[in-house]
Order: structure tokens, then sequence, then C-alpha cells
């Protein structure tokens, strides 16, 4: 049985007009308030599904079936009792008689009428509009008969109208296969949300998408072939576009003629005129919601959120409850095509006296500005390309931003740019807009609420289950509550440590701790003294003990006495462990340069031993297939030629990698070879939390890449400029700049200070790019410590790195001259000389690679495997 | 000294099926560090020194990987019970029962160990 009362005439009736996201939310609000229970509710849909998420409509064009994007839950239709009419929309209301005419003839009478109509798409009156091949882009419907017309019949399409659908569209008919124009009247793309300067941007980014984009000029005529099919479109200016299909997507309307034909009031521009209740000024029986209603403030929404709360004021009222609807925050945030674009409060700068602090950059993309009034009051912003500072920005927005308003618009790395956090935000700050909740709400749910993880929260508060665009801030929110309320986060390094690396590094150095026992019997866990730590503190501490080796008085020779045991295998056999236990060998090649003779040995040597070569990202070679007791044999013929360790299995210096330079190359500025060489052969060998990566480009052209790497370098006219914090692998993170025109000295002495107090409060395997954003202060921070000493440790950072460069040596070299070290490098303690039966080869191409199979004997399924890696 | 003279002659026997086998000099072994062994079967077995001078054995072969390389992992304790770290994928093994505490459903072989 139903909640439904029996439809006598003592229950009072509610007939919703429309069955889109807002009408659905009605519905449910309706439900939340227990008036399903109390009323009888009747639904008149006119599409042949009931609601689903309009926004996310081009979803379908990647793979979303008209299902997925289905909002509507049947069982709470029916738990409910409503009486779901899909494709039978009303026809016509009698307001003095109190019915609605549905079209299938039913009437329905009712005590309260809510019109949820919606809108329709804009068509420009032009000749030809309804040639076939001419769509809209509204209703699923519409899509289905795009992709028909699409794959059938068209090899290029033509989008009327460059805003947020239209560029959907374009997008959409791009990825049907189609050649896409997007035709805009107006002088930029977007023009609602965007400015000139937004639009320019995102024109580019756009265009080189592959979409052709034609602005200022409007649509005269869709032109037809003699059998009414679309070949073209006349332009304003003249020209005319060959096409075989239109979209328009030029705008919508309010869809207000059922409204209109019983009297009601609309507005000039269309919307049926309703007060803060969202009731009909016209008649207090009836309400009207969404895109279809013109709020008492004089606007029509085209925007969801707003349709929500619109959807609650009206419920809300017939429930007798006290609510209101007297406007609705324009921000949007979106993800057009791949570009960020959001756009917030006073956009456009429509507020007297207001000024705005741009940021512009089309090369790539970007544009930023923000509007400020006089008082310094952030009013509003346009994002483009990158929007990442929203949430913060669009909770400022009203009040004045403790920082100046240029840093928050510059991209990281340029100058004083600031990242604004979260915790600088006040209590009332709106985080999530869609559901309207502060940031007090939140720090409540960890505070009052006992919530401890993002997704309690977001269940607690709803704050993030909207949009999703603050979920970001959130999570930062969430955590800074936690720790702040004493939730015990142990930063421990491990269950032997209570310690961070960072403080770690300052005990072994304070204290000249030079072995692992001694540290871990004097400041580890109670638990852990005495016993044999674990694999993850001990190449960490191996690894600070290596790095203070000079200072603290210890060896700098990672496989001496009890360091051995603290090496990682790569570490402990001077090699890179690979998948069937043999190793892979690679010299140092400094900057990347590399003279014949040399190139000949290692070819002579990889022919010699059999290994499969491959040239790495790091301009050098790498030789695999080593058997362990072969390693010595190798590096003696390596170290015999001139080769050194290239610490390719250690967490230290990697390479310095170089473009050809001034030398050659027509461009450069600089010699960027031998300043890599330089800086290669000063770091070799420093013992890091993680890999260091390093490149020279010797000019602006940055043909080294030296923006992807830990500290990049970059020639100018004048000297150098520094970068640090920069990443490549799964997380890519552009370097920041961190000085510009140095003198090689000047340089030098930077990168030593640098990677010095990198090493020294970075956590383990923490890469400078988390580093830089993790430690507090962030670049601004690091610049002040290592360019201006503000800490005054510079000299100490300086002198640590003399020392290391004083006391390098060549790993390989010393390991092949101590026959107790060499006596490690055997496949068997008992059998030195018999190789291990499972590191075997097969031919591949014209190399050869593991014999896997081989190693599968016996083996767990190689899903486990990775899921078992994945895991840890 | 008397006794570094003794313990130098020590030799670290494993038990196999019928006899006690003998591997090398216990002096091979650095605390905290493995060596292979290669039995007379074929197999492999992976043979360990803890700082406090306790010897532990187990299979030589990663059951995750195939890899014969458990002897070059990382050692430690992990409440109470010594284990290596598989050099790589990082699973841990109980050197006393073979059993990974990572993944209760695999287990590797371990062996007796003495010193004579």
């Amino acid at each position: 049985m139903t909640a439904t009362p029996e439809a006598t005439e003592a229950t009072p009736t509610i007939v919703l007009v429309g069955h889109g996201m807002v009408g659905q939310r009605f519905l449910e609000a309706l439900a939340e308030r227990g008036l399903t229970a109390t009323h009888r509710v009747v639904v008149l849909c006119e599409e042949p599904r009931p609601a689903y998420d309009r926004v996310a409509l081009t979803s379908y064009f990647s793979g979303k079936t008209p299902e997925d994007l289905s909002m509507t839950d049947m069982e709470f239709i029916a738990t409910h009792g409503i009486e779901l009419r899909v494709g039978d929309p009303a026809v016509s209301v009698d307001r003095e008689a109190r019915e609605v005419t549905a079209k299938s003839g039913e009437v329905f009478s009712y005590d309260t009428l809510v019109l949820a109509t919606g809108s329709y798409p804009f068509v420009p009156p032009v000749p030809g509009k309804d040639a076939e091949g001419c769509f809209v882009y509204r209703t699923i419907e519409d899509l289905l008969a795009i992709e028909e017309y699409a794959k059938s019949k068209a090899k290029v399409g033509a989008v009327v109208g460059g805003g947020l659908l239209g560029l959907e569209a374009a997008g959409a008919l791009k990825g049907l296969g189609l050649t896409s124009h997007i035709v805009e009247f107006a002088p930029r793309l977007m023009p609602v949300q965007v400015d000139d300067g937004g639009g320019a941007a995102l024109l580019r980014t756009i265009e080189e998408m592959g979409l052709s984009v034609h602005t200022g000029v409007g649509t005269q005529e869709v032109l037809v072939d003699a059998e009414g099919a679309v070949t073209g479109m006349k332009l304003s200016d003249g020209s005319e576009l060959a096409a075989d299909m239109v979209v328009f997507s030029a705008g919508v309307r309010p869809r207000d003629q059922l409204a209109r034909d019983c009297g009601l009031t609309v507005g000039e521009r269309g919307g049926i005129t309703v007060d803060e209740q969202c009731r009909t000024v016209a008649d207090p029986h009836v309400f009207a919601i969404g895109e279809c209603a013109l709020a008492s403030d004089g606007r029509v929404y085209g925007l969801v959120a707003p349709g929500y709360e619109q959807a609650e004021t009206a419920a809300a009222t017939i429930a007798s409850d006290e609510a209101s609807f007297t406007g609705a925050d324009l921000s949007t945030k979106l993800k057009l095509l791949g570009v960020d674009v959001a756009s917030f409060g006073d956009a456009h700068g429509t507020a007297e006296d207001c000024l705005d602090v741009v940021y512009s950059d089309s090369r790539a993309g970007l544009y930023k500005k923000l509007v400020i009034g006089r008082d310094g009051t952030l009013l509003g912003g346009i994002l483009v390309g990158d929007a990442e500072a929203y949430g913060t920005l669009k909770a400022f927005t009203g009040s004045v931003p403790p920082v100046s308003p240029e840093s928050l618009v510059l991209p990281a790395g340029a100058g004083e740019s600031v990242q604004l956090g979260p915790s600088a935000l006040p209590d009332e700050a709106i985080v999530c807009s869609c559901h309207n909740v502060s940031k007090g709400t939140i720090r409540g749910a960890v505070t009052d609420h006992q919530c401890t993880t993002v997704p309690e929260v977001k269940k607690c508060t709803k704050a993030g289950t909207g949009c999703g665009s603050c979920v970001k801030v959130l999570g930062q929110l969430v955590n800074a509550e936690l720790e702040a309320s004493g939730v015990e986060v142990d930063k421990g390094l491990c269950g032997c440590f209570g310690q961070t690396r960072e403080e770690l590094y300052e005990i072994v150095h304070a204290l000249r701790i030079t072995t692992y026992q001694d540290l871990l019997d004097r400041h580890g866990r109670e638990e852990a003294r005495g016993g044999d730590g674990c694999e993850v503190c001990k190449p960490a501490v191996g690894s600070i003990i290596a790095s203070l080796a000079p200072t603290i008085g210890a060896s700098g020779y990672v496989l001496d006495g009890e360091q051995a045991a603290l090496q990682d295998t790569n570490d402990h056999f001077l090699a890179n462990l690979q998948k069937n236990g043999s190793y892979s060998v690679v010299p140092r090649i400094p900057g990347g340069e590399i003279a014949p003779e040399k190139l000949i040995v290692i070819g002579e040597i990889a022919r010699d031993f059999g290994l499969y070569t491959k040239i790495t990202g790091g301009q050098r070679i790498d030789m695999f297939g080593a058997r362990v007791e072969q390693l010595p044999l190798i590096w003696a013929r390596l170290v015999d030629a001139g080769f050194e360790s290239g610490h390719a299995y250690g967490k230290s210096l990697r390479t310095v990698k170089s473009c050809v330079g001034q030398t050659w190359c027509r461009y450069g500025v600089q010699d960027s070879v031998k300043m890599a060489i330089d800086l290669e052969l000063r770091y070799r060998g420093l013992r890091s939390p993680h890999k260091l990566k390093s490149a020279v480009s010797g000019c602006q052209r940055e043909c080294a890449e030296a923006q992807s790497k830990d500290f990049g370098v970059i020639a100018t006219a004048n000297g150098w400029n520094l970068y640090v914090g920069g990443n490549g692998g799964a997380t890519p993170r552009h370097a920041d700049l961190l000085a510009q025109d140095l003198s090689d000295a000047e340089l030098i002495r930077l990168i030593d200070r640098f990677l010095m107090f990198y090493i020294r409060t970075a956590d383990r395997l923490e890469r400078t790019s988390t580093w830089l954003e993790r430690i507090p202060g962030g670049l601004d921070h690091v610049r002040d410590v290592v360019v201006h000493d503000s800490l005054g440790i510079c000299d100490e950072l300086e002198q640590l790195m003399r020392a290391h460069v004083a006391h390098y040596r060549d790993e390989w070299s010393e390991t092949i001259n101590d026959p107790e070290k060499l006596a490690r490098f055997v496949s068997f303690v008992n059998a030195p000389d018999t190789p291990d039966p499972v590191v075997a080869f097969v031919p591949e191409r014209d190399q050869m690679k593991p014999d896997l199979p081989l190693l599968s004997i016996g083996m767990r399924p190689a899903a486990d495997v990775l899921e078992g890696s994945a895991q840890r | 000294m008397t006794l570094a003279l003794e313990t130098t002659d020590l030799k670290i026997e494993l038990a196999l099926d019928d006899d006690w086998f003998t591997v090398c000099d216990l002096t091979a072994l650095l605390p905290g560090r493995g060596v292979a062994a290669l039995l007379p079967d074929g197999r492999q077995a992976a043979i360990f020194r803890d700082r406090s001078g306790d010897l532990f054995a187990i299979d030589n072969r990663d059951p995750f990987t195939g890899a014969a390389v458990l002897s070059r992992g990382l050692t430690g304790t992990h409440q109470g019970r010594p284990f290596v770290a598989s050099p790589l994928l990082k699973q841990r093994f109980d050197l006393a029962s073979g059993e990974c505490l990572d993944d209760e459903t695999v287990r590797v072989t371990a062996y007796k160990v003495r010193t004579a």
C-alpha cells in the first residue's frame, strides 16, 4: 500500500506541470515535508522519460546512457504515491475552475498548481531554420537525433551560439567525427560568463582543439539544397559557411505559453512573474519555479541551483512554512571541453567605481580577473584556464581578502603569488553554495558531530554533494579542523620512530649520531628500542646519515659497516633490481655529453655481457639483465674506461639534462652543457629524501624541460633563472621561479642552499614538488630562507654542501677495490659461480627480455600480485 | 681472543628432510642482511642474522613475483616478530614461520637453522 490518501474531494491535490530537474527536486521537497502523505500529487511530464540530469546532457556523447542520466528513482515515485504521467503534457489551465487539461484529454482538478515547464531553445527567425539537418540541443531526444544525423549524413557541423551549451554541442559534433564550427553573434565566446579577456583565453584553447570559431557574426540564412537539406549558412558579414548540419544553441527562453494562455502575468521578456514565495502574482493557487519563472528580483534563473532553491521555497510555502527566494548567486564553475571556466559575484564589474585586477596569459590560455570595490572588498571575478582558486575566492566575495588582490590571481611561481588557504576564511563564508554550507558548519561537523573524514562531513552537512567544486577546500578544512581539535594524527616516520624525518635529521645532526642502532635505541619508540627496526626507517635513517656523513663524522660510503644493512637492495648492490631478480646498470654521463670512445665501451660491455640497452629519459644509457655476480665485472670495465656510478639506484641526484646550448644552437644564449656538467658533478652522490632531477636549458625555448625538474636552470641574456619544485611523472608540476638573472656563482650558491634546506626539512620519499606545497609558507618561505637567509642558516647549508662535494667518492670504484665488499656480489653464498637459474632471458626484437614464464612457475596469479602491490 | 677464534670456525647449517646441510661460515652473515644459498635439490634458501645474533632461514623465492630475491630484502621487527620485506613489492615475511604478514594466505617455507 502506498501512503497516498484516497482521491476524495477532501484530499487536496497538487498538480506539477513539468518533470525536469527542478520539478523532481520539488517532489522530493514535498516528500521531505510530508506533503505527499496528505496530498494527491499529479505530475504532467511532456518528455517521454522522467527527470534526468540535463546539466550533464553532453556526457551522453562520452558514453553515459539515458538511464545513467536519470534522476528519478521510480521507487521514490511509487512509495510516495505520486501519479507521474510521462509523455502527457498539460495543454490548458482553467484557473477559475482550477482544472488542468492534459494532452491525453484527462482533466485534473487542483488546489495548488506548480508550473515547472522550464525553457525552450531560442532559434533565431532566419530562413531555412526548419530545414532537414537543423537541430536544437536541449533534450535527450535532441541528442539522439543529432547523433543519428551526424553519423549518416554529415561531415561538417555548425553550431549557432558560443555559450556554454554551444561549446558543448560543438565539442560533441567534433567527437562524432565532424569538422565543427561555432558561430557566435557576440564578439567573444561565453559572453554571459566571461569578458573579452576571458573570451580571448578561451578562444585560443578552443581553437587549439580543432574547433573553428567565428565571433561577431550572426546567422542570416540557413542554406538548403533542392531536397531541403542543409548545405551551409549565410553569415551577417556576407560570407558563407559550408555545413551539413546546424545546431541552434543560441540561448533559451522561459516556457510560459501555458501561463500566458490562462492569463497569468508574465514579464516583458518572458517568464511567469512570481513573488518571494514563488507564488504567481496573479493567482495565489499557482506557483512557478525554475527556468520558467521570473523571480521577485526581476531575473529568470537558468542555473539549476537557484531552481532547486525555488523548488524548496514553493514546497515550504505550500506546507505553510516560512521561506523565500529573493535571488541567487550566479557563480558558476565549469569544465568545458576540458577548460576550467568560472565566474562569481559581480563578474562583469557592474558596481559603481569598482576596479579590475587582471592576469592574462593567452599563450597558456589563462585569464583571471578580480573585481574589487574601492574599499578593497572582493566583489567578483572571472577565471579561465585555471579555476583552482574558485572555492576560496568565492567564499571571500563580499569581504576584504587578507592579502592583496594581485597576489591572488598571479600563477604560482610568478612574483608575489599567494595560495590563500581556506584557513583564512571567516566562519560565515559559504564554502558549498549548492547547499549553502558555511565554513563554521563544516568545522562544527568535526568538533560537535565527531566527523573525522571528508565523506562523514559530506554526509553530515551535505557540503560537497552538489556540483562538487568545493570538495578540495572541504578536505583542507576538515584536516585543519581535525588537527586543531587535537585528534591525534601520528606523524611519526613509522612504527619504530615517533619523530618525522625532519626531526630525525635534526637529532642526527645535533647529537652527531652515526649509527642507526644508536638512534633507534636512544630515540625510537619505547616498544621498538633494541629491535631490528623496519624497512621504512632503515633506508630513511641511512640516507640522513649519508647526507650528513662528513659533518657528523660518519663514513660517506653507503656500504660501510652497519650502513650496508640499512640500504634498500638497490643501494646495497649499487644497481637497480628488475622484476626477475636481475639488475640494470647506469653509468653517469654528466649533462648527457659523451665522447664516441665511451659510447663504444658501453656498447662493447653490453654486447659482451648480453645486456639489453635502452636510452633513458635522463640522457644516459641503461643496461639491463645483469646478474648480481656480474655487477663487479661490468663495473671493473666501466671504471677502467673512466665511468663512475650514475646513482640511478639511489635516492640522490640522478641526472642534469641539458640542451646543446650556445655552443652549437643558433638560439642559445649560455653554455648549458657546461653548466649541466658542473651541476651534475657537484651534486652527484648527494643522498636526499627522494631522487633529485635537474636540467639546464640554453635559452627560453626550454628544450631541456628544466621546468619539470626538482631544480631547473634556464639561460637568459643576463645569466640564469633558477626554477624549483618541478615534477613530471604521475603528478606533473611546473617548477616555480626562485630567482632570476643569476651569475654562475650565485646560481650554484642558491642551489646549494635550496638542496640542503630540502634535505633537512622534507619527509621521507617527498619530492621537492610536494615538499614545496606542503611546508608552511610554501615558495615564499623557501625564498625567504634560501635567498634572503631569513633563518640565518645559509652559511651552515653552504658549509654542509661544501663538505659533501669535498668528500665525494665514486661508490663503484671504491667497491671494486674492496675484496670484502665484493664478496657480497655472489649469486649463492655456497656456490658463488652458479648463476641463479630463475634469471634467464628470451629473445625480443634484436635484444632479449626476462623469461617471465619461468618466474611464474608456482607463482600466485598475476592479478593477486598487482592487487597486493596496489594495497601497500 | 678465544671467543673470536671460536666463532670464526662456526658454520651455519640448515635442517633439510634427512640431515643438516652446511651452508657457510657464520661470519659471512652481516647482521640485518641476508644471503642466498643453493640447496642440493635446486631450491634456494635465504638466511638472515638479526642484531642479537639469532639466525633464520626461509625460502628465497618471493611468491608474489616468482623471483629469487628475498635474501636481498630489508629486515626488521614487527610486533616482536622478525621479518624480511621483499625488495620487489615490499610484502613482509615472518622469518621464523615464513608467513606473509601482509597476506595471511601466503607463506614460504621456513627452515630450522643452527650453528655448529
